[in-house]
C-alpha cells in the first residue's frame, strides 16, 4: 500500500485568512501545512485546538478537525481530547498572552503531565488582537497603550518556563525560517508526550522587528545559536562558543578555550538543568539566543498511562457489570411471603460511607 | 470470629415496639460518628426498615477537639412504614462529649433517651462546650431517660487484649456506642461484624479492637439492664423487590456509569476536588473497568475544559463541582452551549455565597443555573429530589444532552449527596438505550460537511467526531453561520442562531413528562417544590391530611424547560406554596413565567426543613 500523498492545499480551508498583511502567522501557517502535507497522514487524524488571540484563529484555516475555544483554556480542552482519544494527533495553538498569561496554569500542568499534545506558542511579545498592550513576554520598559511610561513587569522566558515545568520536549524556532520550523514540527510530532515549541513571531503592526537581532541580515550571524544534538555549541561562524561554568552557560571566544571545554549539546540529558542554563543565555531575543531543541527526553505520556489503567482494570476485574455494581453495597429483598412483608438480606460487606 | 459476638439478649429487659424512631449520634469530628451512624443505618437497612439519613459535619477535618465547631453528627430515622425524611427531632441522642450535648440537646424529643460518655465530661471539656456546671450532675437533664456510660474506660478495658496501643485504643469508642445502640434498639449485629472484618482485613488488630468494643457495648446493655426497656422497630412493608441503601453521590456516580453503558460511550469525568461533590470522583475512579476515565484537573476551568474536549472526541463528558466551582466553569459552559456539544455539569449545591457553608445543604444556585452565564445561553436544568433518584436523573441528563447536543446542568445538594435511603433496585436491563448517531457521511452538496445543519425534529446539529474521514470541520466560540458553521458576524444570522439555540432548548419541554400531582386534587392549596425538599414536603402533606385537611403537592425535576402542563397545574389551585432552601428563587421564576401570586417559605439555615415548619405554613395558609 502506498502512502497517500498530500499537498499544502489539502490542508487549506476555504476561509479567508484574516491576519494583518505581513504578519508572521502566515509563515507559520504555511510551515505547518507544508509539514503536514509532507507527513502523509490523513487529515482526519489531526485536531488543532486554540484559545483566543491572533494566533488562535489558526484552526479556522486548517482543513483538519479544530476548535477555537476560550482564552487560555486550549491545553485543558486538548488534554480531555487527547486522553479520550489517544489515536488522534492533537495540536494546541497559543500565544504569549493566551498561553502564558490567562492560560499559564493549564500550560504548565499539561507539560508536567506530559499529555500527548504538540503545543506551538506564537510569541510576538505583545497583545495583538486587543490592539497593542504589553504581554507577559514584553521586555521591561516597553512603552505600549497600557504602559505609556514603560512596562515594569518582568517577563517570562517561555523556554525556561517550560523546562521548569519539566516538559519532555522543548524547542524554539523563528517564524520566517520555514525549514527550521518544519524540522522542529517533525521532531515534536515524533515525540511521545507533550512537545512545546516557542516560535518567535513578528507582529509587524504592534511590535515590528522585535526579533531583528535573530532575523536581520547583519545581526543574525552574530546572535543565532543553533543547538544541534551531539555537537559542540558554536556560532558566529565558529568564532563564539558556549561553555558551562559553575552550572551556568556562558558565551566565550572560541579561541580562548580548549575545544574540549566547549559544551556538547545533549538534548536527551535526563536532568533539565543544562537545558535550563542554555535557556538563560538570553532572556529574550536580545543578543546571542539559542534556537532548536533544548530538551527531548522520554517519560510516560499521560493519556497512554490513563488508558493503560483502564485496560488493566478491565483485565483484572472484567468488563463492568451494572447489575453487580448497584448491588455492591449489600442488598435485602422484600417479598410478600415474608413476615411483615420483608426478608432479611445479606450484607456483602460493602459500605455506604 | 463473628460468632463470638453475643447477638441475643439474655436479660429480662422488656421490649417496646415502635413504628418509627429517630437516632442521632453526636461527638467530636475525630470520634467516628459518621461511621457509627452509617453502620447503624446499614444494619437497619439490611433488617428491612425504611430509613432516611442526615449526616452533618464541620467543614474542618479536625476542628479543635472538644469544641462546639468540632461537633459532627449523624441522624437516621428508621420506620416500619415508608418514611420521607430523617426526622425532625431525635428520640435518642448519643453524646460523646459535652460539646456534642450542648449542640444537640435542644433537638432531643421531650422525654427522649440520652446516652452520654461520662468520661468526656471533665472540667476542661465542660468549659470548652460552655457549661458552667456539669449537666450530668445538675437538673438540666431532668425529664429525659439518661444512660450514663464511662465509655473511655470501658473501651480501654475491652480492647486491652487486642494489641492496639496509644491513640488507637480510644478510636474504637464509636463501636462501643454502636454496640450499646444495637442492644437498645435490637439491631442485627452480623452486618457490622462482617463490615469490620472486611474493612480492616489488613489491620487485624484494629478489626479485633472494633469488634471487642462493639461486643462490650452490647454486653454493657445486657449486663446492666441499662434501661427499663429496649425498643424494636419491625421491618417496613416496602414494595416488593431488592433494595440497597444508597446516598446521592454514589447513586449519581452509578447513574453516570449506567448512562455511559446505555449510550455505549466511554465516560469521561473531568473535575477538581470540592466538597460536597468529591465523592462522585472517588466513586467513579474506582470503576475504570467500565471504561471510565477520571481526570483530576488543575482547576475547575480545566475540569470543564477537559470535558468539552472529551465531548468533541465523542465521549459521554461530565464535569462536577459545587457553587463556587460552577461559577468558574460558567464561561466554558457557554462555550459548550455555543459549540452545541453534549456535556453534563453537576452542581452539588452547598451554603453560599463564596465558600459559605461547604458541608451544609442549600438550594441557592437555582437562578444561577438558569441565568448565570454571559450572553443568551439557556441550557436545560434538571434537579434531583432524593438520593436514590440521582441514578435515573443522571441517565435522563445524558439522554437530553446527547439527543439535543447541549450541555445540561444537573442540580443536587449536600443533603442528597450525603443522605441515604433504601433504593428499590431498578431492572437495569430494561432501561432504554440512549441513541447516539455519530455523523459518518457528508451532509452537504458536493460531499461537503455542514456541521450546523440541524435535525428536523430536535434541531440538534450532527456530532462528527475527529477521526472520521471527510468530515473535518472547525467549531468555535465565535458566532457561526447557520448550516455551514463558518464564522459569521452577520446581524440577521446572529438573531437566527440565538433564536435557534433558545428554541432548541425550549422544545425539550415536549420531551419532558407532564408534572404529576400527589394528594388531594380538590385541595385549595398546592405545595410546589424542587430538589431535596421533596421528603419534607411530602411528609408535611401527610401530616396535614392526618389532621383531616386537604393538600396537594407536586415536585419539579425539570427546571428548564419547565413541564408543559405546569401552568395548568398551578392555575388549578387557589393557593400555591413554594418551600425552598433559598430566599425565593423558584418563587421568582413562577411569578415571572406564570404571573401567579405564589407564596414562599424560605430557609437558609444550613439544614433541611423540619416537617413541622412546612406543616405550620400550610395550616396557616388554609386556616
Amino acid at each position: 500500500m502506498t502512502a497517500p500523498s498530500y499537498t499544502r492545499a489539502d490542508f487549506q480551508t476555504d476561509q479567508e485568512v484574516r491576519w494583518c498583511p505581513g504578519c508572521g502567522d502566515y509563515t507559520i501557517l504555511a510551515s505547518v501545512q507544508m509539514f503536514l502535507a509532507g507527513l502523509g497522514r490523513p487529515r482526519e487524524e489531526f485536531v488543532f485546538v486554540s484559545g483566543i488571540g491572533c494566533s488562535s484563529r489558526f484552526p479556522y484555516y486548517m482543513n483538519t478537525y479544530g476548535m477555537h475555544s476560550i482564552h487560555g483554556r486550549a491545553p485543558a480542552i486538548a488534554t480531555g481530547l487527547a486522553t479520550a482519544r489517544p489515536d488522534l494527533s492533537v495540536w494546541v495553538i497559543t500565544g504569549d498572552g493566551d498561553g502564558l498569561s490567562i492560560g499559564g496554569n493549564h500550560l504548565i500542568h499539561a507539560l508536567r503531565r506530559n499529555v500527548n499534545l504538540k503545543i506551538i506558542l506564537f510569541n510576538n511579545q505583545i497583545y495583538g488582537l486587543t490592539k497593542g498592550q504589553y504581554s507577559p513576554t514584553s521586555e521591561v520598559g516597553k512603552s505600549t497603550k497600557s504602559s505609556p511610561f514603560g512596562s515594569v513587569d518582568f517577563p517570562f522566558n517561555p523556554v525556561s518556563l517550560a523546562l521548569g515545568a519539566e516538559a519532555t520536549f522543548v524547542a524554539r524556532t523563528l517564524d520566517m525560517d520555514r525549514n527550521h520550523t518544519q524540522e522542529m514540527l517533525e521532531k515534536a510530532y515524533e515525540h511521545e508526550g507533550s512537545a512545546f515549541i516557542e516560535v518567535y513571531q513578528n507582529c509587524n503592526v504592534f511590535n515590528d522587528k522585535a526579533f531583528i537581532q535573530l532575523t536581520g541580515k547583519d545581526e543574525r550571524v552574530h546572535n543565532r545559536i543553533d543547538l544541534e544534538h551531539g555537537k559542540p555549541i558554536v556560532f558566529d561562524e565558529g568564532s563564539k562558543a558556549v561553555v558551562l561554568r559553575g552550572g551556568e552557560a556562558e558565551v566565550v571566544d572560541s579561541s580562548s578555550v580548549d575545544p574540549k571545554a566547549i559544551l556538547v549539546h545533549d538534548e536527551s540529558r535526563p536532568d533539565p538543568s543544562v537545558a535550563f542554563a542554555l535557556s538563560r543565555l538570553s532572556h529574550g531575543p536580545y543578543g546571542p539566543t539559542p534556537l532548536g531543541i533544548f530538551r527531548n527526553v522520554k517519560r510516560d505520556a499521560y493519556d497512554i498511562s490513563v488508558n493503560a489503567q483502564v485496560e488493566a482494570a478491565r483485565e483484572k476485574l472484567g468488563p463492568g457489570d451494572l447489575n453487580k455494581l448497584i448491588r455492591s453495597h449489600g442488598t435485602w429483598t422484600v417479598s410478600p411471603s415474608s413476615p411483615n412483608g420483608s426478608t432479611k438480606g445479606s450484607s456483602n460487606g460493602g459500605s455506604s460511607d | 470470629m463473628a460468632d463470638e459476638i453475643a447477638t441475643t439478649d439474655p436479660s429480662t429487659t422488656p421490649t417496646e415496639e415502635l413504628d418509627q424512631l429517630v437516632i442521632r449520634f453526636a461527638g467530636d469530628s475525630g470520634d467516628g460518628m459518621q461511621l457509627a451512624g452509617s453502620r447503624f443505618t446499614d444494619a437497619s437497612a439490611l433488617f428491612g426498615n425504611d430509613l432516611a439519613t442526615l449526616p452533618s459535619f464541620p467543614a474542618e477535618i479536625r476542628a479543635p477537639a472538644g469544641t462546639l465547631p468540632g461537633v459532627s453528627s449523624f441522624q437516621v430515622q428508621i420506620a416500619d412504614f415508608d418514611i420521607l425524611t430523617a426526622g425532625d427531632a431525635p428520640d435518642c441522642l448519643v453524646a460523646m462529649n459535652p460539646a456534642a450535648l450542648m449542640k444537640n440537646f435542644a433537638d432531643l424529643r421531650q422525654g427522649g433517651t440520652l446516652i452520654v460518655n461520662t468520661d468526656a465530661f471533665d472540667e476542661r471539656n465542660l468549659a470548652k462546650a460552655g457549661y458552667e456546671t456539669n449537666p450530668l450532675e445538675d437538673e438540666s437533664l431532668q425529664g429525659y431517660r439518661v444512660i450514663k456510660v464511662p465509655m473511655d474506660e470501658l473501651t480501654k478495658e475491652a480492647v486491652k487484649e487486642t494489641g492496639v496501643t496509644g491513640r488507637n485504643v480510644l478510636r474504637s469508642k464509636n463501636f462501643f456506642a454502636l454496640g450499646l445502640m444495637a442492644w437498645l434498639f435490637h439491631r442485627p449485629t452480623q452486618p457490622t461484624i462482617e463490615w469490620v472484618e472486611k474493612k480492616f482485613s489488613k489491620l487485624p488488630e484494629v478489626a479485633a479492637a472494633n469488634k471487642a468494643a462493639f461486643q462490650a457495648g452490647y454486653t454493657f446493655g445486657v449486663a446492666t439492664e441499662a434501661t427499663k426497656n429496649t425498643f424494636e422497630v419491625k421491618p417496613a412493608a416496602l414494595e416488593e423487590g431488592t433494595y440497597t441503601n444508597v446516598n446521592g453521590n454514589t447513586a449519581l456516580a452509578w447513574g453516570l456509569i449506567a448512562a455511559s453503558q446505555k449510550a455505549n460511550l466511554p465516560l469521561f469525568y473531568g473535575t477538581y476536588p470540592i466538597t460536597p461533590a468529591s465523592d462522585i470522583l472517588h466513586e467513579l475512579s474506582r470503576h475504570k473497568n467500565f471504561g471510565v476515565r477520571t481526570f483530576q484537573a488543575e482547576d475547575e476551568i480545566a475540569g470543564v475544559g477537559s470535558a468539552i474536549g472529551a465531548a468533541f472526541a465523542g465521549n459521554l463528558a461530565v464535569t462536577a463541582s459545587s457553587g463556587p466551582g460552577i461559577a468558574l466553569k460558567s464561561e466554558s459552559i457557554s462555550l459548550c452551549f455555543m459549540l452545541e456539544l453534549p456535556m453534563i455539569v453537576i452542581n452539588v449545591q452547598r451554603g453560599g455565597p463564596s465558600t459559605g457553608l461547604p458541608t451544609k445543604p442549600e438550594q441557592s444556585d437555582l437562578l444561577f443555573s438558569l441565568y448565570g452565564r454571559h450572553g443568551e445561553s439557556p441550557i436545560p436544568v434538571l434537579a434531583i429530589a432524593t438520593p436514590s433518584e440521582a441514578f435515573m436523573t443522571a441517565i435522563e441528563a445524558a439522554r437530553i444532552a446527547i439527543r439535543y447536543m447541549t450541555p445540561v446542568l444537573l442540580l443536587s445538594d449536600n443533603q442528597i449527596a450525603n443522605g441515604s435511603e433504601p433504593w428499590l433496585l431498578p431492572d437495569v436491563d430494561a432501561i432504554a438505550p440512549i441513541e447516539v448517531s455519530f455523523a459518518t457521511k457528508a451532509n452537504g452538496p458536493d460531499g461537503t460537511f455542514l456541521p450546523y445543519m440541524r435535525n428536523i425534529d430536535t434541531f440538534a446539529r450532527p456530532w462528527a467526531v475527529p477521526g472520521t474521514p471527510g468530515l473535518e470541520h472547525r467549531i468555535g466560540g465565535l458566532e457561526k453561520e447557520s448550516v455551514s458553521g463558518n464564522v459569521s458576524y452577520d446581524p440577521v444570522n446572529h438573531q437566527l442562531m440565538t433564536d435557534t439555540r433558545a428554541w432548541k432548548v425550549a422544545n425539550i419541554a415536549n420531551d419532558v413528562p407532564h408534572l404529576e400531582v400527589d394528594g388531594d386534587e380538590d385541595a385549595d392549596i398546592l405545595v410546589l417544590g424542587w430538589g431535596s425538599t421533596f421528603g419534607s414536603i411530602r411528609a408535611a402533606a401527610r401530616k396535614v391530611r392526618l389532621d383531616g385537611r386537604k393538600v396537594a403537592t407536586t415536585h419539579l425535576r425539570h427546571l428548564n424547560p419547565l413541564p408543559n402542563n405546569l401552568g395548568d397545574v398551578l392555575r388549578s389551585y387557589e393557593k400555591i406554596l413554594i418551600p425552598e432552601m433559598n430566599t425565593g428563587q423558584l418563587l421568582k421564576v413562577i411569578r415571572a413565567e406564570f404571573l401567579i401570586d405564589a407564596v414562599g417559605l424560605n430557609k437558609v439555615a444550613g439544614e433541611p426543613f423540619k416537617v413541622t415548619e412546612i406543616t405550620d405554613k400550610i395550616m396557616e395558609m388554609i386556616k
